[in-house]
């Protein structure tokens, strides 16, 4: 099995939302960054795949340079190899990351390298756009299915599990495919102190794609109002326990 | 110009979704599966009715694509469900066209607001084409009626290639489940980081059994293996709305603010004065929720004897 994942990388938002001053981004000079949670067990799923069955797991990501970091984390969890496509920190819309993921899996398979299992998020963290994985799936020729809970893989098939409510949606799905995967389909490892160090000295390789005028353009973000009010201070300490409780009654769920 | 919206049968946010939908063209079609005359009473001036067996996104696809070459609408907008967001990403793929997923409001030209973050952060953004395509946040937009009106029902004769049919669903299994739902439950007792290990949330569950509530948790809590993936809430947890959210030694990242701030109070019980969550919370108990759980529950206790 050659498995292909995809992450992107993410800051780590804290407790409050600050742009910078032209509202194109979020100040992100005090966060640090991550990889967006459906992505990570994105990697934990494929390496899992690769560990049961043999095989390769390729990490790819599209952003800037220090995105090598998501990179390396992801090669310290079992991935074999990554690809980063390396931008200058621009946003790039759904249809242009799609469009670059495409062009690096049919050089890829010219190669002769393609992948039996293309692996997303559901959707990012920070843009949420929901349509990366189906688009490359398109591009690709490659049936797809979303939002996983569950993926078992046997005999060219993929065994693909939704949770939908009271219960799961089950999809037969033939394999090369297109899947993306939700946070909660497993529980991501943490890496060792030897694994991080071999990831150090695995193969990235770099490619520059150009990026295309947005058609899905952002003009500018907005904090939601809201963010900032005071809460009503009950008491400190247990001695606010009757006062909850009176909170409680008022509010009609003591019980 | 008209519109096309997706309505998924027995979905209240597609409800939501017409009634934003009805701002971008007239009239209004609506492509469902099931005979719903009664959309009428939220503008729809035709029904389009599709035969329906098992979920397949690919062939609820070819059917907004047929209705887009019959009616020419000027959007096709859907609720962001899974499945709305699902589909309307086959159809954007199929005509290279562009998506802009859970939108909440449309303005003119091609703009949009639309979330990101889970809600802690909205975009406006600018689709450049000439049929747009978008889905709608769910809980954002009011479900309105409009005067009168009574849909006209019309059955379609969708041409579904085999195609369409390589990804559904097969297979649909029942989970029993017990207990309170998190989605459900009218208080939520929820446990962070603060609460120092699995066993902490003994506690929890113990205030929670007497105000008949769900226990939640924070991403922390998941990620460090205390509580199953299922009780968390957030962004990429359960979404919750509960009359009262509790949330113990929970910090209030965005992350976990996205799942629970659809809670109409929120009381949180947090040693840290200065935690973010108490820019969100309505109520703040200051102090060790070790403790103050305890007297919570023994206060509650002698309140309901």
């Amino acid at each position: 099995m050659r498995v292909l994942v995809c992450v992107k990388r993410v800051p780590l938002t804290g407790g409050k939302m600050v742009l910078t001053a032209d509202e194109q981004a979020l100040e992100t000079r005090h966060l640090g960054f991550t990889i967006s949670p459906h992505e990570e067990c994105g990697v934990e799923e494929a390496v899992r795949i690769v560990e049961d069955q043999g095989g390769e797991v390729t990490v790819l990501t599209l952003g800037p340079p220090e995105a090598e970091e998501q990179i390396r984390d992801s090669l310290a969890n079992g991935a074999d190899r990554g690809v980063h496509l390396v931008t200058d920190g621009e946003e790039w819309d759904p249809q242009a990351t799609a469009a670059a993921i495409v062009e690096t899996v049919r050089a890829e398979e010219e190669a002769g390298g393609g992948f039996d299992l293309v692996v997303f998020g559901n959707e990012s963290a920070d843009s949420g756009n929901y349509q990366v994985g189906i688009r490359v799936a398109y591009a690709l020729g490659r049936p797809v299915a979303t939002g996983l809970k569950g993926l078992s893989i046997d005999g060219g098939r993929a065994r693909c599990e939704q949770e939908v409510p009271g219960g799961r949606d089950v999809y037969d799905v033939p394999l090369p495919a297109v899947v993306s995967v939700l946070e909660g389909i497993n529980l991501p490892r943490y890496p060792s102190v030897p694994a991080k160090l071999r990831a150090r000295s695995k193969p990235v390789e770099q490619r520059n794609p150009e990026r295309p005028p947005a058609r899905l353009e952002r003009l500018r973000l907005v904090v939601p109002p809201g963010q900032g009010k005071q809460a009503e201070v009950l008491g400190q300490g247990p001695e606010a326990a009757p006062r909850v409780v009176e909170l409680m009654r008022e509010l009609g769920v003591a019980g | 110009m008209s519109v096309l919206v997706l309505v998924e049968p027995g979905e209240e946010l597609s409800l939501q979704a017409l009634s934003l939908a009805r701002d971008l063209g007239d009239p209004v079609h609506v492509l469902t599966f099931t005979d719903q005359p009664e959309l009428g009473a939220y503008g729809v001036h035709t029904v389009h009715v599709a035969e329906h067996d098992a979920y397949a996104p690919g062939a609820w696809a070819t059917c907004l694509e047929q209705l887009i070459d019959q009616i020419q609408p000027t959007a096709v907008v859907a609720a962001g469900t899974n499945r709305g967001n699902e589909v309307l990403s086959h159809l954007a793929a199929r005509r290279d066209l562009p998506f802009a997923a859970n939108c909440i409001a449309v303005g003119d030209d091609g703009t949009v607001t639309r979330v990101r973050w889970g809600g802690s952060l909205l975009e406006e953004a600018r689709i450049h084409a000439e049929l747009k395509i978008l889905s709608v946040a769910p809980h954002t937009v009011e479900a309105t009626t409009v005067n009168g009106g009574s849909a006209e029902v019309e059955r379609m004769d969708v041409a579904v290639n085999e195609e369409d049919l390589v990804v559904r669903v097969v297979e649909h299994a029942e989970t029993p489940t017990a207990g309170i739902s998190l989605a459900e439950a009218k208080v939520v007792v929820s446990g962070g980081r603060g609460v120092g290990s699995a066993d902490g949330f003994g506690m929890l569950e113990e205030l929670a059994g007497l105000l008949n509530a769900a226990v939640g948790c924070s991403r922390v809590v998941t990620m460090a293996g205390w509580r199953p993936h299922t009780d968390q809430v957030g962004q990429t947890g359960t979404k919750v709305a509960p009359d009262l959210y509790i949330a113990c030694g929970i910090s209030g990242a965005t992350q976990h603010i996205a799942g629970c701030k659809g809670a109409k109070k929120i009381l949180a019980i947090n040693s840290d004065a200065e935690a973010p969550i108490f820019a969100t919370a309505d109520y703040a108990v200051i102090g060790d929720l070790a403790q103050v759980v305890p007297a919570i529950t023994a206060e509650l206790r002698k309140a309901q004897s």
